[in-house]
């Protein structure tokens, strides 16, 4: 009778599987590894491309590996380009965007999820619909309520426009509605007011949840471009996929040069991706979005 | 105390029948309305929410909306032309040019990232080699930046240093204008996109397919249905409201393709790859007739909220998921 854990579901014991079945694995096998290798194929290149001499990559000839690997192109981003810098403020949007975001999106989420009061579900509707609203369409006034506030060009510019989340108000919802009520009301009839439920009961039990969300936001808020991009203006300020945009524009053909600061723009979120992977699939299968 | 009550919980959370969230929403729903202490508990819990999206998105909005029956260039106050840059609208080709793109990008990325998504998520979690490892290469490219995605489709698709044609070049096949030819640029966009978004579609389907129970598939294998069958019979209706999830969120972020385009394409060649999202981005920051950019994303929205709208009508399943 015991369940085993979401993610990891124990595989039929094999003396189960017939032996066509077993054929059939290999076919399966052989479909998944092709999918693989045509996700890895452009990760490779880039790769590839970042530790391959200027003069290689000139020289035109083609090769699937770099006849000697080296760090130049690195070298010459970092002589060139505040990268640091760059790589800081990525760093410290991501982080306040996320703390925001989480905070605002786990007590919205509770509200919604265990408040009744009027007018909850129209501004829950009215929260999910700003999902729908491209930054495009509000970049202009945005732009103009940014500077009218004398933010534009700080980091203020991108956090408080980026820190509202009707998709973390979302998930967080979906995932406290389905706490066990008897908890609640068992806390509610201590004498617990909302804010100590919120704090003692929902937040500990809320981990997977937590984690989906500091990364979802953390992921967006580190590429996210379209709005950086109107919102920053002086050079040392601009964030890691900016920066990659304007070093593009100024190395013009630079592959080498390009797809080194890529590596420096991807790896980071990479590394915290995988670590953090398996949050992701219980985070959403408990939200119940399935 | 806290100890056991969490104990109790996280089992209580861990089985699959208290999560089931419509269960749980009906159960929200039948309670009493709650009195005056708890609706000024909800607006404080939302207060965060409602200042951040009222003030930075809301509040924009209607901005966009009054800029859009102004002509301005964003500095100094417009002047009121009611209509007219919707009217404009109307007669401009490029506008028509770029609403038939992103729709024929959203009618094609949508179902085919949904197919092949649902499809590796299915695979992957069958008994297999390597599984854990084959969903995290899968899953990877959800980690990738939208300028860096597009600069590794550059990387792939370039006409005279590309990986793609070198390849095709190789085994001797013709090779493929794939930034000079129209349709060859946005089929490029197209695949880059999928690549980018498989990862996304298969976690959701792969979180869809954890919920359902093995029993449900030993029955019907007892009962003689075959892979085919347990498939179309069963699978694709119970990871229902993934489906409709995802449908909601792939036409949302199909909708407002931007990076992929404007660092990949530009909009080019000859306007073929232009969307509604990078024309109005054109408009208002590049050529800054800001009126005419609010009116393009006035109409873009009114699009979104029709599709949707119809979706969420014509959907069975939306309970189970809102």
């Amino acid at each position: 009778m015991t369940r085993p854990a979401v993610l990891d579901r124990a595989p039929e014991a094999p003396a189960r599987r017939r032996p066509t079945e077993r054929r059939w694995m290999w076919l399966r096998l052989l479909i998944a590894l092709v999918i693989a290798v045509i996700i890895l194929v452009p990760l490779y290149w880039m790769v590839v491309v970042a530790f391959t001499s200027r003069a290689e990559l000139l020289g035109g000839s083609f090769r699937l590996w770099p006849r000697a690997l080296t760090l130049e192109n690195f070298r010459r981003v970092f002589d060139n380009y505040p990268v640091v810098a760059w790589f800081g403020n990525s760093v410290a949007i991501a982080a306040v965007v996320a703390l925001i975001s989480v905070t605002a999106s786990m007590l919205g989420g509770y509200a919604f999820a265990l408040l009744r009061f009027r007018g909850s579900s129209t501004l829950f509707l009215v929260i999910l619909s700003t999902l729908m609203i491209p930054v495009q369409v509000i970049m202009v006034p945005l732009f103009n309520l940014v500077t009218g506030l004398g933010l534009y060009g700080s980091y203020w510019a991108v956090i408080l426009p980026t820190a509202g989340s009707a998709f973390g108000v979302f998930l967080a919802r979906q995932f406290i509605i389905a706490i066990p009520r008897d908890l609640i009301e068992a806390a509610r009839i201590d004498g617990a007011g909302h804010g100590r439920v919120f704090w003692s009961v929902v937040l500990p039990l809320c981990k997977p949840l937590l984690a989906v969300l500091f990364f979802m936001n953390l992921l967006q808020t580190w590429n996210d471009f379209a709005w950086p991009l109107i919102a920053l203006k002086e050079n040392a300020l601009y964030t890691l996929p900016i920066g990659l945009l304007y070093l593009q524009g100024q190395f013009g053909s630079d592959y080498g040069g390009t797809m080194a600061f890529a590596l420096i723009n991807v790896v980071p979120m990479v590394v915290v991706f995988l670590a953090f992977q398996k949050y992701f699939v219980q985070g959403f299968a408990r939200s119940g979005i399935r | 105390m806290t100890s056991p009550v969490t104990t109790a919980a996280a089992t209580a959370v861990a089985d699959p029948a208290g999560t089931q969230p419509a269960g749980g929403g009906r159960r929200a729903r039948r309670r009493t309305s709650g009195g005056a202490g708890e609706t000024a508990a909800g607006y404080a819990f939302l207060t965060p929410t409602l200042i951040l999206l009222g003030v930075f998105v809301l509040l924009p909005l209607g901005g966009a909306v009054v800029t859009s029956l102004q002509r301005t260039n964003g500095f100094g106050s417009g002047s009121f032309v009611g209509l007219d840059n919707y009217a404009r609208l109307a007669t401009d080709s490029l506008f028509w040019r770029s609403t038939l793109n992103t729709f024929l990008f959203t009618v094609i990325v949508t179902p085919v990232a949904m197919a092949i998504g649902l499809g590796a998520a299915v695979l992957l979690n069958t008994v297999l080699p390597a599984r854990g490892l084959l969903r995290s290469i899968l899953i990877l490219p959800m980690a990738i930046s939208g300028v860096a995605t597009a600069l590794m489709g550059l990387l792939v698709f370039d006409e005279n240093n590309g990986l793609l044609d070198k390849l095709l070049g190789f085994v001797g096949l013709p090779t493929v204008p794939w930034q000079s030819g129209g349709t060859a640029a946005f089929a490029s966009v197209v695949l880059v996109t999928l690549w980018w978004r498989l990862g996304f579609n298969m976690l959701i389907y792969l979180a869809g397919l954890q919920g359902i129970s093995p029993e449900v598939y030993e029955a019907a294998k007892l009962d003689g249905a075959g892979g085919w069958q347990r498939f179309r019979y069963m699978t694709v209706p119970l990871v229902g409201p993934s489906t409709f999830f995802l449908l909601i969120m792939n036409v949302i972020y199909s909708f407002q393709v931007f990076d992929l385009i404007f660092v990949m394409t530009g909009g080019g060649p000859q306007n073929a790859t232009s969307v509604l999202v990078t024309y109005a981005y054109d408009t208002g920051f590049v050529t800054r007739d800001q009126g005419y950019a609010a009116a393009i994303g006035v109409v873009l929205l009114v699009l979104m909220l029709a599709f949707t709208a119809v979706q969420w009508k014509t959907s069975r399943t939306r309970d189970q998921v809102g």
